[in-house]
């Protein structure tokens, strides 16, 4: 939680609101990348690509 | 108040330790770990700054990183964006790491520091965790230890976060900043693609294009200007993108920028020509010429006398001894590690003063200490190890130990000397050194080839006794971190004859210029570094002795490495550089160590480093 809190106070200080969308869908893409090294998960991942 | 700096996972990590604003230790991990330019977090270093300052994490109040993750990821995402679909796959490469480990750098940071130390939780570290800026670390590196109470500053380096270079003032303990130039218009980026260009490694090899400059001529500086960077008079600049390939690709140049010279890239390791030195020549004449409209700048802008200079551009030792040449400045302060290392010291001292808001008193005393800051070893310690390694040595008392030592140098040995704290920093200034005879004509080749077994054209620095560094070049006031370069007199140079002036590249070394002509380049310059009483006093000892016996007063000072390694840190460091080279002599300490003396195999300190 206190990694979204700061990232949120990053885009307030910095006005890069416009970066909302992009970094959630990197932080998406982060997870999987991340959960893909587990066997449960990488079926999907593998279909994806 | 006790306050961790640390930079890394870029190149050059390191960690520095204060201790009620006192710098207390500082050490790069490369030293420790034997991997050159290591990037690797700095576990190493940090163990040692707390052991140094014999406090464990939990007594320290802040652990400062060097600069901030979220506005460097920022600046990689806006530059994809203004250049998409170029540059995708390298964008999409370095993905994972951001992804997975950069973006979540306290985490990450929490996760190293519970290595080193596991009883203290992870929320107390993490509240624990600051982030500087990366130019304001190197401003605060610059400013902070200088002896300074106000004073500008610049800041130039290839990036940070944005930011390439900076204009600032220190006044007190504050830091405003009057000026930045970002990304992608650096300065070190331009010099880095030449290096590249030239065949050498980004980010190492870049002092090797200012060594090779000398041999050269400028003749290609025109060029660079109409086709590669615009400079305005107030040193503001910019680069033509158009033949860089940072932005989007792996190197740092494209092919039209191999067209603006009609020749391609020199293959590393494949012979120096008359073209490449031209070159050389030619992107150091241009970076001086920034730097100098830059410091009119600021000195026109600010009305100091004293200026601060840090980041990586800042060990161009011949642009600093141009920009003395100036005139503006009554002094100039460069951090001696003024490149990344030097950030974990500069975030730790920017949070000293500026988050937790202590005060400033310069101090005229040198609150770097020499910049000998890393670790030590006792007479006691090193004699044991070498006892332990069956090595053959005499320890003498202080005085008998110099005499020994300057007969050896007279008689041209080469000596390697470890004394006392080792540097901080990449500079060796005579607690990790090899030294020489400077008046010896063959013994800059003799140390490049045989000892440092590297490039035959790369100049050595002199040490010289603070006061008598006036009778011997042209240079006002001090250089004790080997940062500024100046003129050899002209009564100690020889006369050439026309034969002699005229030979070109690398066969003007042949010719001897001056009394000392191992640490003389060819266009007559050196880099001198002055010491005084209070920093090395056994080394400056050494110097007076050596001036006493010879009636010369400087010594070859060169780090105390091969090509490739970091400099010595160890006992065992420092003796397995001196048996796997010719090296004749080592100096431990107290203790005197011959290689003619010795029975064991040399193949058992033998290692290969990667050539840098």
């Amino acid at each position: 939680m206190s990694f979204l809190s700061e990232i949120w106070m990053f885009l307030k200080v910095r006005k890069k609101y416009w970066l909302l969308p992009i970094l959630i869908t990197l932080l998406i893409l982060g997870i999987l990348v991340v959960f893909a090294q587990g066997t449960a998960v990488s079926p999907f991942i593998y279909t994806l690509i | 108040m006790i306050i961790l700096g640390i930079s890394c996972y870029y190149h050059d990590s390191a960690a520095a330790l204060l201790k009620d604003g006192e710098i207390v230790a500082a050490v790069q991990e490369e030293r420790l770990t034997r991997v050159k330019h290591d990037a690797d977090f700095p576990n190493e270093a940090i163990v040692f700054c707390l052991k140094k300052a014999k406090v464990s994490l939990k007594d320290v109040d802040a652990i400062v990183y060097y600069e901030k993750p979220f506005v460097k990821f920022e600046r990689i995402l806006e530059t994809f964006f203004s250049q998409a679909p170029r540059g995708f796959w390298q964008f999409f490469r370095s993905l994972p790491r951001w992804l997975k480990e950069k973006l979540y750098l306290k985490k990450l940071l929490v996760d190293e520091l519970r290595n080193i130390d596991k009883t203290v939780s992870r929320r107390i570290l993490s509240d624990k965790i600051l982030f500087s800026e990366h130019h304001l670390s190197h401003a605060a590196s610059a400013y902070y230890p200088s002896p300074f109470s106000k004073a500008a500053i610049v800041t130039l380096d290839g990036v940070g976060e944005w930011v390439t270079t900076s204009l600032a003032v220190g006044n007190g303990e504050k830091i405003d900043f009057l000026k930045e130039i970002h990304f992608p218009h650096s300065l070190g980026l331009l010099y880095s693609a030449f290096t590249y260009y030239l065949g050498f490694k980004v980010n190492g090899g870049e002092y090797k294009v200012m060594g090779l400059a000398p041999y050269g001529t400028p003749r290609y500086v025109e060029q660079i200007y109409k086709e590669l960077l615009y400079l305005a008079e107030d040193g503001s600049f910019q680069l033509n993108l158009k033949h860089f390939d940072y932005l989007t690709g792996a190197t740092m140049i494209r092919k039209s920028f191999e067209e603006i010279f009609s020749q391609p890239r020199r293959l590393p390791e494949s012979e120096v020509l008359e073209f490449h030195m031209d070159i050389a020549a030619s992107i150091q004449q241009v970076i001086e010429e920034v730097i100098l409209k830059i410091s009119a700048e600021v000195h026109r802008q600010t009305g100091l006398d004293h200026l601060c200079l840090a980041g990586g551009v800042a060990l161009n030792c011949v642009a600093n001894g141009k920009l003395l040449k100036q005139g503006l400045w009554k002094n100039i302060w460069v951090q001696p590690a003024a490149g990344d290392a030097g950030g974990a010291l500069g975030a730790a001292l920017a949070a000293h003063f500026l988050h937790f808001k202590n005060q400033r008193a310069a101090s005229s005393a040198d609150s770097m200490h020499g910049s000998l800051l890393g670790p030590e070893y006792s007479a006691a310690e090193i004699e044991t190890f070498l006892n332990e390694q069956g090595i053959q040595f005499r320890t003498y008392e202080e005085n008998d130990l110099l005499v020994e030592v300057v007969e050896k140098l007279i008689d041209q040995n080469v000596v390697g000397w470890h004394q006392g704290k080792m540097e901080f920093g990449p500079r060796a200034l005579g607690a990790r050194s090899i030294l020489a005879d400077p008046r010896d004509q063959q013994m800059q080749k003799r140390l490049n080839l045989k000892i440092k077994y590297r490039e035959s054209f790369r100049p050595f620095a002199p040490a010289i006794a603070k006061e008598e560094s006036a009778h011997w070049f042209d240079m006002e006031g001090e250089s004790p971190y080997m940062l500024m370069v100046a003129d050899v007199k002209k009564e100690k140079r020889h006369a050439l004859s026309v034969e002699e002036q005229n030979l070109k590249g690398f066969k003007a070394l042949q010719v001897p210029r001056s009394e000392v002509p191992a640490i003389t380049h060819v266009d007559y310059s050196a880099r001198v570094q002055t010491v005084d009483e209070h920093s090395e006093p056994l080394f400056r000892k050494l110097l007076l002795k050596f001036q006493e016996t010879t009636g010369c007063p400087l010594l070859v000072n060169t780090s105390f490495n091969v090509r490739g390694e970091p400099i010595v840190c160890s006992p065992y460091d420092s003796l397995r550089c001196f048996m796997s080279t010719e090296m004749d002599v080592l100096v431990l300490g107290p203790h005197l160590i011959e290689k003619t003396k010795q029975t064991v195999s040399k193949e058992q300190f033998e290692r290969v480093f990667p050539l840098d």
